[in-house]
């Protein structure tokens, strides 16, 4: 379990004795970003922006910094407007099953996340459909069985060493035949710098649009809340291919504090819709940008 | 994404035209540049800040050579210092023993199963007759992705399907091996972790109940900040013998091979790329740290220079 203490205690050092904000704190400011992945781009950004705020209120005490900082951050990040609500209501496709195609790099949680949401859905009364995608990884159409099993809903799949394109139209197909709620589409970890693989996205996403005009009506990125700066690259290059709608941030159960995803939601405006926080299929949380900012000055233990 | 660090370093230091050394003065932001350009390439930060007093030390009173640019000479410096933190004596992945006993431990998904597949083609290839054991009783068709693997190489697979005992999967495992006098086996664990405790123990039980010849953490590159407390952790526990750095394949920078390097003191002995068998190859310190800094073409440049 993370202890939350605020981030004024973990600047004490540097704050002790001293009223107003000054070059040393705001050093031990950029320590405390970096450390948590936030990155030297966006980290200097944040401190620009309350270097100016610094400079027009003139005097900031250190008890404000605290507050501006969490105002700040939380500025740099896209609300989570748009799409599946918190409740897991979905939005009107006029009668049609929603469709999610879920992508992302190698191993940072796709299936899993899939199993966690599809639970999800199912519990809030929507009936789901997963299409296995992922034909190329050892046992990936098996993973994402269980997956099905254990929250008791179909999965289309063709087997290993198939066309993924035609598992997606066969699951949206079925999809619409069932009268789905949704289509969840797993994909293969691919990294983006493999073009090959990332065409391969493009084709599966326009395969499916035969049977839905407006399918694949979300692309979840799923990014591995312990990477570092390669995450602001994945989200550009999947953006890139396959027009990312949001993200889905996992692992953060970990010490990793996932702060590369304020660069990102800042960068790309692409909302953060939900956290991975367990292997188990109830660990997946909405995500709520204030106990996020919360837990990047929070000490680890 | 970010500008190449030479040009940072060569602006940094363009106010310094005519000053024939480097001095205590003319280094503070280059340095700072330095360290910046390490933390963008997900070194550590505190790593960063130890390796950039260093260089900082080690540039202090060069000539600044009238042929190169001060920045692609500081640019030398730090990769002739990366190099030398990351490598030392290199030591190769130990196989005595009748069986050798290989245990792979990490996080989820950094490529544990995937490396387990690797390093027994890699070590059937030798001639040498291997099995490989599932361990991992949580992740959904674990032991199928590793049999899957397992049959794609042509090793043999061990696995208790209706087991839910890591441990005495690994112990017989074992001695399944010697029964059918296997030179390796190499146990696949489940992904773990570091502050997650009951897990931490089973890996350190399952080390205790085999003695392995040699325990590999097998880390994702494109890992950030983190991999410090995680190795540091792991290692406590369960005191590897070495790193296994996977996705190199891809554009991730791998600062965190410095990190784990410096932190731990444990050799990169692996680096994984490629989802296929063979992408297995050996560490070399020097295009790590090409990689790090992100410069291929300056080094060569400056080589040339
Ligand atoms: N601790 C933790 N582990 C997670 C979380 N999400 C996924 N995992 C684990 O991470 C590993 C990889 O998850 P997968 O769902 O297989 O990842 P993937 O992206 O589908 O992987 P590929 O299909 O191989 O690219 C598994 O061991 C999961 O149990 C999370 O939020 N927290
Ligand atoms: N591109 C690339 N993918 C890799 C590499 N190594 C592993 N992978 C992929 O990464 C994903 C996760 O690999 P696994 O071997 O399942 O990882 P793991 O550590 O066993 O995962 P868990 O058992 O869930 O903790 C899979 O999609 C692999 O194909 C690599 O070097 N390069
Ligand atoms: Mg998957
Ligand atoms: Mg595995």
């Amino acid at each position: 379990e993370k202890t939350k203490t605020s981030f004024l205690d973990q600047l004490s050092k540097a704050v002790v004795g001293k009223s107003k904000v000054d070059e040393e704190v705001l050093d031990e400011l950029e320590t405390v970003l970096v450390h948590a992945d936030v990155g030297i781009g966006t980290t200097v950004k944040i401190i620009e922006r309350i270097e100016k705020r610094v400079a027009r209120d003139k005097y900031v005490g250190t008890s404000d910094l605290d507050r501006i900082l969490r105002e700040e951050i939380m500025e740099l990040m896209e609300e989570n407007k748009g799409g599946i609500a918190a409740d897991f209501t979905l939005p009107d496709t006029g009668g049609q099953p929603y469709v999610i195609m879920v992508v992302g790099v190698n191993g940072v949680g796709k299936t899993t996340t899939i199993g966690k949401l599809a639970s999800q859905f199912h519990k809030a009364g929507k009936k789901v459909v997963l299409g296995a995608g992922d034909t190329f990884r050892a046992a990936a159409v098996d993973q994402l069985k269980i997956w099905g099993d254990r929250v008791g809903i179909p999965v289309v799949d063709h087997g290993m060493n198939t066309d993924p394109a035609s598992v997606a139209y066969d699951a949206v197909k079925k999809g619409v035949e069932m009268g789905a709620d949704v289509v969840i589409i797993d994909t293969a970890g691919r990294l983006h710098t493999k073009v090959g693989l990332m065409n391969e996205l493009t084709k599966i996403k326009r395969v499916m649009q035969k049977v839905i005009d407006a399918a694949p009506h979300e692309v979840l990125l799923v990014l591995d809340g312990s990477t570092g700066q390669n995450a602001v690259i994945q989200a550009r290059e999947f953006t890139k291919a396959t027009e990312v709608t949001a993200l889905a941030v996992t692992k953060l159960d970990g010490t990793a504090k996932g702060g590369v995803i304020i660069g990102i939601s800042d960068e790309f405006k692409i909302p953060v819709k939900y956290i991975g926080v367990g292997e188990r299929v109830e660990d997946l949380q909405v995500f709520d940008k204030r106990e996020f900012v919360d837990s990047l000055f929070s000490k680890n233990k | 994404m970010f500008e190449n660090l030479s040009t940072k370093l060569d602006r940094a230091f363009k106010t310094l035209k005519g000053q024939g050394s480097i001095t205590e003065i003319n280094v503070a932001q280059t340095i700072k540049e330095v360290r910046r350009a390490l933390v963008d390439a997900d070194v550590n930060y505190k790593v960063a800040k130890t390796v950039t007093d260093k260089i900082k030390d080690e540039a202090m009173g060069r000539d600044v050579l009238i042929a190169v640019s001060p920045g692609q000479l500081m640019v030398k410096i730090v990769h002739e210092e990366l190099t030398e933190l990351m490598g030392g004596e290199k030591k190769d992945i130990n196989i005595t023993g009748s069986p050798a006993i290989i245990l792979i431990a990490g996080l989820q998904g950094s490529g544990k199963t995937t490396f387990t597949g690797k390093l027994s083609n890699f070590l059937k290839k030798q001639g040498k007759g291997v099995l490989v054991a599932a361990c991992d009783v949580y992740r959904p068709a674990a032991i199928d992705q590793l049999s899957v693997l397992a049959e794609q190489v042509g090793v043999e697979f061990y696995a208790e399907r209706e087991s839910k005992d890591p441990v005495s999967i690994a112990r017989n495992a074992v001695e399944h091996a010697k029964k059918t006098g296997k030179k390796v086996v190499i146990i696949d664990t489940a992904g773990r972790l570091a502050v997650d405790e009951a897990m931490m123990k089973e890996i350190y039980d399952i080390k205790e109940a085999i003695k392995p010849t040699e325990t590999l953490f097998v880390v994702d590159s494109m890992t950030g900040q983190d991999a410090v407390n995680t190795a540091k952790t792991f290692n406590e526990r369960i005191n590897f013998d070495g790193v296994v750095l996977t996705k190199l394949d891809g554009d991730s920078r791998g600062g965190a091979a410095l990190s784990i390097r410096a932190v731990v003191e444990k050799p990169i002995k692996f680096i994984s790329t490629g989802e296929k068998m063979e992408a297995l190859d050996l560490f070399y310190p020097d295009r790590m740290a090409q990689r790090i800094l992100g410069m291929g073409d300056v080094i060569s440049l400056v080589e040339r220079a």
